[in-house]
């Protein structure tokens, strides 16, 4: 019975699915009221990860883990996903998908997300990374009148499943190696032998399939169409939380395995991988005129910072890429709730050209854009910089010093685009610039995150030593 | 060896030679008197309605898709009903009601289809 | 008794004929059951894995990738109706209002 308590987070999301479930079977009006039940069971769910971070352990016979920097996890997910249905409340209603699942899709996906990254076994990695994906694929076809909505839905769909196929068969592979599914298992396995040749691909296989899911060069091609298709505001939920539950899940299987393997021949891979993956994002992002699409393309290099620390291993890159984790979630949150601000009732509004003159139009929304553009590019007070200065550093005393500095080069050149939005914005004058429906809820979700994104690139040192904290 | 199976073989042969020889022989020599009655699609006697390729209305994969995945939670229930006994006395009641919080769980989505008109056929 | 390599070699057959099925394929239905197959395959390899390791792990996960595959098999055909309505085609090579 003990072992309920602890997994209360995921009993507050599981039980408000069901109660919100209830609410849109017998009340006509659910969406009225849907979003504030969603926030009021995120931010709880939230606020109880927090509070029980301190107590650590594994439950249900080695299922689930709890505690620790599993619910700093789970309380990114959760707040995110709060602020993702503050900036949806308005914007659903202007594009014409005012319906309540909307948000029982969001709490389900969320679920998805906190099984991911509390997994133990990988019997719950496949069943998060399942639960995530389809409540994904349905919010991106949501705008069902939409043809570029289908078209995203299926593309999404058709390489996600694709992809769950290499997940599934690789963890075949891995069963049969090592005899069990359990992540603990699988690194004391790693302990006693060397790796079986079956056990390799299989690992090749699963590393293959998350790959998709964290849009890493070459298994990038769905990410660009599926943004942009997709409605805005679950453009910026799927690319945060979603990106974080795949990085999440990688983080609970790969660092143990990792540690374990006598000689490493996956470290040349991963270091291959993150370094096309930043490069090609950020030298393609340059071309690109839609904003979302080029966010997108800003998504793909972003992964492949990350991947840095992944292929770092040590202590360093788990806190870094836990704290560059949390600085993307809120960052990208911010930058796409402006755009979906701005974004006008038939979808259009969202390339580079109508954010000419904006800011004398609208100098509140300009400046907010502006942070979380210099937050992307990695410009020094904000939390951008310290998410990929962490990783970097995990990288030099990993000796990938190359890695590092083909880093650095990535992100210079990637400050080209971010900064262009705010150029085009400040000093480039139009007669007609674009109205904006104001969006006060909207507004509040962005006023949150460029707090969070200021406060992280204020005091990362406090927030790196809690992380750290939890993963040592 | 191989000349074991020269039997088998020709047996194969003489089969291939007899389809084709009689297929082509009943379409060269047999006599060809059509009517509107013989070239229409066969339907077991009855009046045929419609192509073969006919659509076939969208409202049947609501009722498809909803029997796929209620058909296939199902499979959940198999496992915990052989083993029960087993179970009850390991555990007791507690297994009883870890299935029923399954199937409640389950009831909601089902009550949900319902309400929101997924059984509905007009 | 029938060797494991067996079972294995079947199953990446049936894998890699789906794997070449996703990436062939231009009907959206095809390509979808392509990924069905892929999903059988690993059930498959589960399966023997279980029975020649002795125990039910991989047995009961076969159970979950069912489950879960029926889930995404029906957003997956719902996804296709809702474009087919838009489209009214489901060719993948059609489908290009978004540039890969």
């Amino acid at each position: 019975m003990n072992e309920i308590f602890m997994i209360t987070p995921l009993l507050i999301i599981s039980g408000g699915i069901l109660l919100s479930l209830i609410v849109e079977m017998f009340y006509k009006k659910s969406e009225i009221i849907l979003p504030w039940l969603s926030i009021a069971i995120f931010i709880s769910a939230a606020y109880y990860s927090l509070l029980t971070a301190y107590r650590e352990g594994v439950v249900f016979n080695s299922m689930l883990a709890v505690g620790g920097l599993v619910h700093i996890f789970y309380f990114i997910f959760n707040f995110g996903a709060a602020i993702v249905v503050l900036l949806s409340i308005d914007h659903i209603k202007k594009v014409g998908i005012y319906f309540g699942e909307f948000y029982i899709l969001m709490q389900s996906a969320v679920l998805g997300m906190m099984f991911l990254s509390g997994a133990k076994d990988l019997v719950m990695v496949f069943i998060g990374l399942e639960q995530m994906s389809v409540c994904f694929y349905i919010l991106t076809g949501f705008n069902r009148k939409r043809s570029s909505s289908n078209e995203a839905a299926l593309k999404y769909f058709l390489l996600g499943a694709f992809a769950s196929g290499f997940v599934v068969y690789g963890m075949a592979l891995i069963y049969g190696a090592v005899g069990s599914l359990s992540i603990p298992s699988v690194s004391f396995y790693l302990i006693n032998q060397s790796p079986s040749i079956i056990f390799i691909v299989g690992l090749l296989l699963f590393i293959i399939g998350f790959s998709f899911k964290i849009a890493a060069v070459p298994f990038h091609m769905w990410v660009p169409d599926v943004y942009q298709g997709a409605p805005t505001t679950v453009t910026a939920f799927m690319s945060t939380g979603g990106k974080a539950a795949a990085f999440s899940a990688l983080l609970v299987v790969l660092v143990p395995v990792f540690s374990n393997l006598a000689k490493n021949n996956f470290i040349p891979l991963l270091s291959v991988l993150a370094v096309i993956t930043m490069l090609y994002g950020s030298i393609v992002a340059i071309a690109q005129i839609d904003l979302k699409r080029m966010l997108a393309y800003s998504s793909i290099a972003h992964a492949g910072y990350m991947i840095i620390g992944l292929a770092a291993g040590n202590q360093n890159g788990v806190t870094g890429i836990v704290f560059y984790l949390a600085a993307y979630t809120f960052m990208n949150l911010g930058a796409f709730g402006v755009i979906s601000m701005v974004e006008a009732k038939d979808n259009s509004h969202v390339d580079l050209q109508s954010y000419t003159g904006l800011a004398a139009k609208y100098p509140l929304l300009a400046a907010m854009l502006t942070i979380f553009m210099f937050a992307l590019a990695g410009i020094p007070p904000f939390a951008g910089f310290f998410g990929k200065y962490f990783v970097f550093i995990s990288a030099i005393e990993a000796n990938l010093t190359w890695l590092a500095i083909i880093g650095v080069i990535s992100s210079a050149i990637s400050a080209y685009f971010y900064l262009r939005v705010v150029v085009v914005m400040y000093f480039k004058s139009t007669d007609s610039p674009i109205d904006v429906e104001p969006s006060y809820y909207a507004l509040l979700g962005i006023f949150i995150s460029a707090l969070l994104v200021l406060v992280m690139g204020l005091f990362p040192n406090s927030i790196i030593q809690l992380i750290s904290f939890f993963v040592g | 060896m191989l000349i074991e199976y020269l039997p088998i073989f020709l047996v194969f042969g003489f089969a291939i030679i007899f389809a084709i020889a009689t297929v082509f022989s009943s379409t060269i020599f047999g006599p060809k008197r059509p009517t509107s009655e013989k070239l229409s699609t066969y339907e077991s006697g009855m009046k045929p309605i419609g192509t073969t390729h006919d659509r076939v209305s969208v409202k049947y994969y609501i009722v498809a898709m909803l029997f796929i995945i209620f058909d296939l939670e199902v499979i959940f229930v198999y496992p915990w009903a052989v083993q029960f006994k087993r179970l009850y006395a390991e555990l007791g009641i507690s297994i009883f009601f870890s299935m029923l919080l399954f199937l409640v769980v389950f009831e909601i989505g089902f009550l949900y289809a319902y309400k929101k008109g997924g059984f509905k056929w007009d | 008794m029938i060797p494991i390599e067996f079972y294995l070699v079947l199953s990446a057959f049936m894998f890699i004929t789906g794997v070449v099925g996703v990436l062939t394929r231009k009907n959206a239905i095809i390509v979808f059951m392509s990924i069905e197959l892929m999903l059988n395959a690993a059930n498959l390899s589960f399966v023997t894995f279980s029975s020649f390791l002795g125990n039910n792990i991989g047995q009961l996960f076969v159970f979950f990738v069912m489950t879960v595959a029926a889930a995404e098999s029906a957003v997956g055909l719902a996804i296709i109706i809702a474009l087919f309505r838009n489209k009214l085609t489901i060719n993948i090579d059609e489908i290009n209002v978004l540039k890969w």
